[in-house]
Formats: C-alpha cells, structure tokens, sequence
C-alpha cells in the first residue's frame, strides 16, 4: 500500500549503512533504539559509544516539534539517559491535539554544532525534489523563503548544473563541495531508477566525503519516498551528521528491498491506536492479498458501513456526511480485491462486535453497499457475511439494528437473494437493492431508520 | 475480452496473440460466440510485436513483480502504443520510471492498479466493465457520446450504469488506477477525450488526495477543454466534516487516497477550484446521475447529439458452466464412479476417509477390499489377501512376463514401457489360472460334482483342470506356499468348503501321476471362493459376479507389477545391454 513512515531510527540506520555500501562513506551516525521491553544494559554493551560520549535521547514516535514539548534529552550519560527514558516511557502526550503514548526512544551521540542544514528529498510524478537551506532547524517554516528547491526528473543523471541554484548562497568555503560528480564513480540501472555514487573530489567542510548525488543514490536504491533532514549539521571532522530525521519507504518495493530494509518497522502514525476490531482487522488484511480495512471513527455511532470497493466506501462515507449524519458515522469499511468467503465472514462478525458493542435502544444502521462488481463473486463474499449474521444475530436484535445492502456484479442475483431469505430466516429487517437502485441510496434509508428512533422514540 | 468482441459485433477478435513467458508456441483454444478459435501463443513481447505489427495494445496480467519488466518490454517496442497495467502494489520507483519512459517516447499507460477501461462497441480491457448482463444493462456494445474517467475500477462500472440511464452510454471510459501516481491521468484522458468527436460530453470520478484534479483545472482555465464536464471528486467528508474524529491520518481504499497532507486534506477545495474552472459539479454523489442527465438533454436539445440507433445485440451464448450453475441446463455425466471420491476435504476409498485408513494401521488388503470389493473386510480376509499379494509378487526371471520386462528393459525403454510389457503376456496360459481355477471349482462344486466326475467332465471337453499341477512339485515334494495358505484359512476361515472340494480334485488327480498337485493358483482361487462364501458380506450373486468379473486375475496383476517392476530396475541398475538371441538358439525353417 504504497508510502509507510519509518522511525527515526530506521531512517539513520538505513542511511548510514547504505551510504556505505554504495559509496563507500563512512558517516559518523551512531544510533540505539529504546523500546519498553529494551535491556538497557545490553544496549550499551551492544553500543559502547552510549560510553564514551554524551547523548541525545528522543522520542521516536513519528512526531516532530520535541524540543518544544521537553522531549529531548541533551548531553546526558548513559545513566542519565537510561532515567530520562524511564520517566517518559508510556507517558501521553498532547501533540497540537494529538494525544499518543510514547513507546520508543531513540539515542544518538550528541554533536556540539552550530550549522542548522535543512535538506529534503521527495518524490513526485515526474521528479524527484531535492530542497535545500542553511537555515535548517525547528524554524525552518518561517524560513521557508530561504528554501531553494530543485528537480531532479525520473532517470536522469545527477549533474551540478540543476544543483547550482541550492548552493548559490552557501558560504563560499562550503560551496564547491555541493557541486555534484558530473562523472559516477559508479553507475547501474536497476530497479526502476539509476543508482549512482560517488564524489570524488571533496575539497572543503561540508563536502567531506558527502554530496547529494550519494544522498540519492540510498534514497532510490532503497525506495524512499521522502528523506529529510532538518537539521543536518557538520561534526568537528566536518563529516554531515544528520541531528534529526525523517523516512518514507514504499512498502509495496518490499518483494525486492526487504533485504535491505532489514527488520524495519512501519508503526502506526502517532496516536492511533487500534481498537480490538481494528486490530483484529488490520492482521486479517496483512495475511491475505485482499484488501480489508476498517477504522472505527465513533464507536457509539449508529451508522455503520461494510461498503465494498475502494471508491465505493469512500463515496458512501461522504454520502452519510452530506447528508448531515456524519457524527453518527461509526466507522470507515473497505474490503475489495476479491476476498473469499472466509475473509469476508472473518471481517463482518468483526464489525459487527464493534457496530453492536454499544446498543442503546435508539436502533442501528448497517449499510452493506458496494458499486457493481467487475469480478468480485458477490454470493460468495456475501455468503460469509451470512454467516457472521446468523452467527451474531442476537447482537443484532439487542442492538435493534437494520441492514441495508446495495450491490451488483457476478452472481449478484443469487447474493441478494440469500440476504433477503436470511431477514425472514433470523428475524432481521433486512432490505436488499441491486444495480437498479441508486448506489448511495440506502444512506438515506439507513437515516431515515435511525432518526425516527430520535422523533419517535422507536 | 473475446466475448465482449462477439457482442459489438467485431468479425475478428481484439486479441492478436496471448504472451505467456516461456511459452514455445502453440495455441489457446478460446470461445469467440458460438464457435471456438485458436488465439496464437508466443513467449516474449519481442516475439509478439514482431509477428502481430498491428497489434498496439498490451494488457499487462503480470503479477507486481514481474509488471516492470514486461511493460517496459512492451513499450520498447515500436509497434505498441498503449500498454494497460493491471497489478496492484508495482513499486512507487518503477511507475515513475515508466511515466518517464511513456513520456519520451509518446506511450499511453493505463494502470497500474486498474481494471482496465472500455471502449462501447469497439474494445474492452480484461475484467472492465464486468459480466456480460452488465455489459448489455450499460449498452457497451455500441458507442455512446460520454467520455468517462475515474480513479476507481469498482466505481467505473457504476459509472457506466448510471450514464447508460441517465444520457446514451459511455464512448470511452477508463480507470486510471488507484496509484499515487498512475501511468496516465484524469486531465490526460479528458484531453483526450476533448480530441474525440464522437465525445460530446466528458465525467470525471475524482478522488481524495493527489493533485491530479488540479491538472484538470489548469486544463479547463487555459480553455484546453472546451466540452462539458460533469466532475465529482469523492472528498472522504469523513476528513473535512469528522476532523475531530481523524486525529491521525487515515489510509482510505487506494493507496493514491491518504487524507492527512496537508494541501491534499481540503478536498472538498477540490469541487470548489473544478466549479470555478467551469466543471459542472453536483452537490453530492447522489445528485451525479441527475447532472448528467441534464447536461446530457441540453447537449440533445442544442442538437449537439443526435439520438444513437439501438442495435440488438448479438446473444452470447452462456457458457456450460455458468448455465447449470444457474440451472438452466443439465448435461450428462460422462463416467460414473461409484468406488471413491476425491471432492471433499480428504479423499476416501467406498466412503472411509485416509484418515481413517491410516488410523486403522490398513494394509494393501484394506485398500483392495474398499476398492474392489467396496467392503471393510475384517482383519483376517486383509491379511489373507495381503498375503496372496507376497506369494504372487515374483516367479523368477525365466517365466514369460518377467522376460518380457527385462527384455524391455535392456531395450532401453521407460519403466512403463517395461513393467507394461510384462503385463502384457498375462492371460491364459500365464498367470491367468487363478481367476479361472475359481471359476470351475465353484462350479463343479456348487452343483454337487464329484470330483471324479468334473475332473473326466474336463478332460473330455479338452481343458486342463485349472490351479491344477505343477512342474516340479509333487505328492512327495509339497509346495510350501500352498500349505501356509491353507494352514492360515483352517485356522481363521469360518469355512473350508471350496479347498476341501479342491484338495478332493487333487486326491483324484495325484491318481494320474504325481506332480498333479493343486498348486497356489488353484489353493488362491479356492480359498477366495471360501472368503467371499464365509465372510458373510456377499450374497451368493455378488460371488457369482466377483467370478465372471474376473477379480481374482487382477490380484495376480497386481502382485507380479512388484515382480515386474523389480525386474525392471534390477536391469537397469545392472546396465544391461540389448538382449539378442545368438542365431544359434533359434531354430531356423521353412
């Protein structure tokens, strides 16, 4: 599915191994993770340098703005590091209205500096951008304007010409040094993207050994879509050292860079944490090629949706909105991608325990809808559908809730017929509309049911 | 696709040539209507595009793993336009590099991540637009005057149903593809769209994140698109109405829907800034069919479209399959098999499951027993007849079937081909005295004959008594076999009637001369008459049928198939050479 965010960690430590691989350049990046379970004494054992050297110590949880919160830890030991994490660990925090718990720290030398680099690489449809400032650092929206960005077009060869504009203002000592290798030390197609390396000539502080042709070399050859770092400084040897930053990998390149990528983790963005449902949800959809997903938006909601297709679901969700019941929307469902009658009785008995968790008399809606298939064996899907009803109708009659189903597609006749046998057979009040009936239209059938509980009580 | 070719009334298929790497060749035999055809097969996309120069549309079946490669295959040929790229989950990397190279080089792709698309009466991509009753309810089968893009596959085949209702049917549609960055766009294929006369009219299904919508309404500014168009972007109102709810970014369908960024969040700015530009957009999903619809009159009324002509079309005729599936056909069985049954979630032999079998400790008896006899015969009757299996399993290399196989084998020839030939010489005078010694006891004895009697009964009808006799053995020298057998049923047999009558035949006939033993032919097939007679689960005609059936040779069969192949790979572990008789052991004449 496309651009996962990785920690901090990941990011560093990818960077700083790969960087040597393909260049042959040694950053001075040294970085140890803190998780709740962490030995902390074999941590330092694993990494001496947590010894020798004063530590920054950081959440590592997907969020920025830290030093703004009192998140960070500067030149402490590594006791004094080791009692800094202890008294965050799993504390909540508010970020600007994000409320999550915080569960990994990372750990890195700190770095005495003055220079604050800001530098980022992004992917777009025909370009990779690659943007650059001096004034790097916490304040680097208010100094947007001094960020200069330049792109560099799919497939093309890293030349210091489309580069010169970010180094225009650059100090002249540092400036040479950011002119790329017109000449690739080395150079392979692969993948779907060049990969290249290589600076050979690096005269001066900024330039030792670094340069940003290397820099996107590891971002392609790992499928980043993002790198960033704001801000990266010099260390005393004038080697780059990159004091925070941020990844995106495309996880769908996992069938060819899982290797690289090594144990890389894609957590779930900050402050979301699952219900039991969507946990349960979530594993279902990483164990199978379909695709099933569910997001609980209000678990007291009285509307719910099981909306077949990924466009489907999105227009059903807006439809309920539009017309004006949004807070009553319990959840947002998807499942697509042909999933068998197993997967689709797996996920409904799912949503159901969360749609019914919360019955309070005023009725439920359910709205099982969906476009017209193209290939999708509607009986089959809703054949395991079927049976998480019958399986969970009691939760249903407590929860006094009406299903409408919408749908069309192969052997959509016999799917809507087994439905509506199942209303009578269970004692459900089941409406079933096929292809004939507009698609969206069982939204304002599925409001009409719930607010007549508001108006009449029943 | 095929089908869809039939329904538009194409006299000659969309499909030149199926790629199916490795291939060396060859045809897939494919229904076009009524008749069936051969679409060529070749193993690479050179191949294809060199032998079908007209050919200019690859779709792309490939799995994501493979979807770079081959399509960049594709586009490298100079005869291929267009390539339509199914896979979902191709690399962010490798969509971008093909943008790039379609880009330079003038190439259309459509995907990845998508369904494909429809072009009415002319042109289908893979599984686009669904099953054929959907097709006919859309009017795909002759073209209409809208052009349709979307994101979604799954909503494209909506879209085609409400189009067909609400103005004359779709002349084009395609689904991009739910990719962050889809080989083509919305705004590339409006353009398109905008360059087709027959198009009058253009809809567009956007969606929630991605710029793509913008580059449409930098189109629709700079006076690119002069005709209608009806947009719709979904805008997940989950996002901008329930902010408070999405605290953190969600993940929506396709992997190009993320609300959460920052310029992407404002969708419904989206609607807003396509309004602006001179798109026509509804007020909401729900009212889409009612613009259309309007639009689509006015475009009537000024004379702009001219009414399409209905064509009926052609029936397509349902397949076998789906048919009685629906139960509007039956069809014959062409075998029937009444032994075992493979369907269920393990196989089982006469309804006892492997399962059970393996269970049970069941031994080659049990597996006979069920599959021939459809019984679970008891213990002693599997053993008996596992042992029936050891004793018959070889008789050395010189008897007729066992030469043959090592003949073969020196021959060069296949396992098969050896342990076959063998088989091959079993019948009358080999091996085949089991099933007819059986046959003749039971007889005579069933109606009473004294031996005496059946065995001058024989003679003068000119057969030798069967299971009777023996080259070597004789009254003095038993057959050890033989007398094992009989120890084992007198001892778990509940009955001994049919050896009694053969043991009486052979006290008549060691009168003759002394090697006229009954011998294991003639001790099996008496004893199988005694199992069957006493086991108490054959009535007397279900004996009478494992008789005339010939069961009893087919033990022999395979009993000796251990020998055969035994002799088999003995030969060819001894790397003999061809066998030749010398000249001197034939005998020569005229």
């Amino acid at each position: 599915m496309a651009r996962k965010k990785i920690r901090e960690y990941d990011s560093k430590r990818l960077l700083k191994a790969h960087i040597a691989r393909l260049a042959g350049l040694q950053l001075p990046i040294a970085v140890a993770q803190v998780k709740e379970a962490t030995n902390f004494a074999e941590l330092v054992a694993a990494n001496p340098w947590m010894n020798q050297t004063q530590l920054v110590v950081k959440p590592d949880c997907l969020f920025g703005k830290r030093g703004k919160h009192d998140l960070v830890g500067l030149k402490l030991d590594a006791t004094g590091a080791q009692q800094f994490i202890q008294a965050r660990m799993n504390k909540v925090v508010d970020m600007d209205g994000t409320v999550g718990r915080i569960n990994t720290f990372i750990v890195e030398p700190f770095v005495a500096h003055a220079e604050e680099y800001y530098l980022c690489i992004q992917s777009g449809r025909l370009a990779d951008t690659l943007s650059f400032s001096e004034f790097g650092g916490m304040e680097i929206e208010e100094n947007w304007d001094k960020v200069r960005t330049v792109s560099i077009p799919t497939g093309a060869e890293p030349s210091s010409a489309p580069l010169a504009p970010l180094l225009s203002t650059l100090p002249l000592e540092l400036r040479p040094t950011w002119r790329l290798s017109s000449r690739p030390r080395t150079r392979q197609a692969g993948g779907g993207g060049l990969r290249w390396a290589g600076e050979e000539r690096c005269n001066s502080r900024l330039g030792t050994g670094f340069g940003c042709a290397v820099l996107v070399a590891v971002y392609l050859d790992l499928d980043f879509t993002l790198l960033e770092m704001n801000p990266f400084t010099l260390d005393q040897a004038g080697k780059p050292f990159p004091l925070d930053m941020r990844g995106e990998l495309d996880d769908t390149a996992a069938f060819r860079s899982a290797k690289k990528w090594g144990d890389v983790e894609f957590p779930l963005p900050f402050g979301r944490t699952m219900t039991p449902q969507e946990a349960r949800i979530h594993s279902l959809d990483e164990a199978t090629g379909a695709s099933l997903k569910l997001s609980i938006l209000n678990p007291r909601g009285r509307i719910w949706t099981m909306v077949a297709g990924g466009g489907a679901s999105v227009i059903y969700a807006d439809t309920v909105a539009d017309l004006g019941y949004a807070e009553e929307l319990g959840n947002y469902a998807e499942y697509s991608g042909g999933p068998n009658t197993a997967e689709t009785y797996q996920y409904a008995r799912t949503l159901l325990d969360a749609a019914t968790a919360y019955a309070d008399g005023r009725g439920r809606a359910l709205i099982v809808g969906g476009g017209i298939a193209n290939f999708t064996d509607v009986a089959a899907t809703f054949k395991g559908i079927i049976q998480a009803f019958r399986e969970k109708q009691e939760a249903i009659k407590a929860a006094r809730m009406k299903i409408f189903v919408r749908r069309g597609g192969p052997n959509y006749q016999a799917g809507l017929e087994m439905m509506r046998r199942l209303g009578d057979e269970i004692g459900v009040q089941i409406e079933v509309f096929g292809p004939e009936a507009s698609m969206t239209g069982i939204c304002q059938l599925a409001i009409d049911y719930v607010a007549q509980f508001d108006k009449n009580g029943r | 696709m095929l089908d869809f070719d039939f329904l538009c009334g194409r006299k000659t298929p969309s499909v030149a040539v199926i790629v199916q790497p490795g291939a060396a060749g060859g045809f897939q035999k494919l229904f076009f209507g009524q008749e069936e055809i051969a679409i060529p097969m070749v193993g690479s996309i050179a191949e294809a595009a060199e032998a079908f120069p007209k050919a200019d549309v690859l779709v792309n079946f490939s799995s994501y793993r493979s979807a770079f490669e081959s399509s960049m295959e594709a586009l490298r040929q100079a005869t291929i336009r267009v390539v339509a790229i199914i896979a979902e989950g191709v690399p962010e990397r490798d969509a971008k590099a093909m943008i790039a190279y379609a880009r330079d080089n003038n190439k259309i792709i459509i995907g990845p991540a998508t369904v494909g698309g429809v072009q009415a009466g002319a042109f289908k991509i893979g599984d686009a637009a669904g099953t054929l009753d959907n097709i006919l309810a859309c009017k795909l089968y002759r073209p209409g005057s809208v052009g349709f893009v979307s994101k979604s596959g799954g909503m494209s085949n909506e879209m085609y149903n409400v189009i067909a209702r609400a103005a004359d049917g779709v002349y084009e549609g395609i689904a991009i593809g739910g990719d962050a960055f889809p080989g083509s766009t919305l705004s590339d294929h409006c353009l398109r769209y905008q360059n087709i006369p027959q198009i009058k009219m253009i809809v567009v299904l956007g969606e929630i994140g991605g710029q793509d919508e913008y580059s449409l309404v930098e189109a629709l500014k700079a006076g690119r698109i002069t005709k209608p168009v009806v947009a719709w972007a979904r805008q997940a109102a989950v996002v901008g109405t329930c902010a408070k709810l999405f605290k953190s970014e969600v993940q929506f369908g396709h992997a190009g829907a993320k609300s959460g960024g920052d310029e992407e969040r404002a969708s419904p700015a989206k609607n807003a800034a396509l309004s602006a530009a001179g798109a026509i957009v509804p007020g909401s999903f729900e009212e889409l069919e009612g613009t259309i619809r309007k639009v689509y009159l006015e475009l009537r009324e000024q004379g702009l479209i001219q009414p399409v002509a209905e064509v009926a079309p052609p029936t397509v005729p349902m397949d076998l399959s789906q048919a009685k599936k629906e139960g509007k056909v039956r069809a014959p069985t062409h075998i029937v098999s009444s032994i075992c049954d493979d369907r269920g979630e393990e196989p089982t032999y006469a309804g006892v499951t492997m399962s059970e079998l393996m269970e049970a400790d069941a031994n080659v008896g049990d597996a006979i027993g069920l599959l021939w006899f459809k019984r679970r015969l008891p213990r002693y009757a599997t053993k008996f007849i596992e042992m029936c299996v050891v004793l018959c399993a070889d008789h050395g290399p010189c008897v007729s079937g066992a030469h043959n196989t090592i003949v073969t084998a020196r021959a060069g020839k296949d396992l098969i081909s050896c342990l076959v030939s063998g088989l091959l010489t079993i019948g009358p005078r080999f091996g085949g005295a089991i099933d007819d010694a059986a046959r003749y006891f039971k007889q005579a004895c069933d109606q009473g004959q004294e031996a005496d009697e059946f065995v001058e009964g024989m003679k003068r009808r000119g057969i030798r008594v069967p299971g009777i006799g023996h080259r070597i053995k004789s009254k003095d020298n038993r057959d050890k076999r033989v007398e094992l057998l009989q120890r084992y049923a007198r001892k778990h047999f509940p009955s001994t009637r049919y050896l009694d009558y053969a043991i009486t035949v052979e006290e008549y006939t060691l009168q003759k001369a002394a090697n006229l033993v009954l011998n294991v032919d003639g001790c099996i097939g008496a004893l199988f008459l005694d199992l069957l007679n006493s086991v108490g689960m054959f009535s007397p005609a279900e004996v009478q049928e494992v008789v005339d059936i010939g069961y009893l040779n087919g033990l022999f069969v395979l009993a000796r198939s251990i020998g055969f192949i035994g002799h088999a790979l003995d030969q060819k572990r001894l790397q003999q050479p061809l066998f030749r008789y010398p000249w001197d052991e034939v005998l020569y004449t005229k």
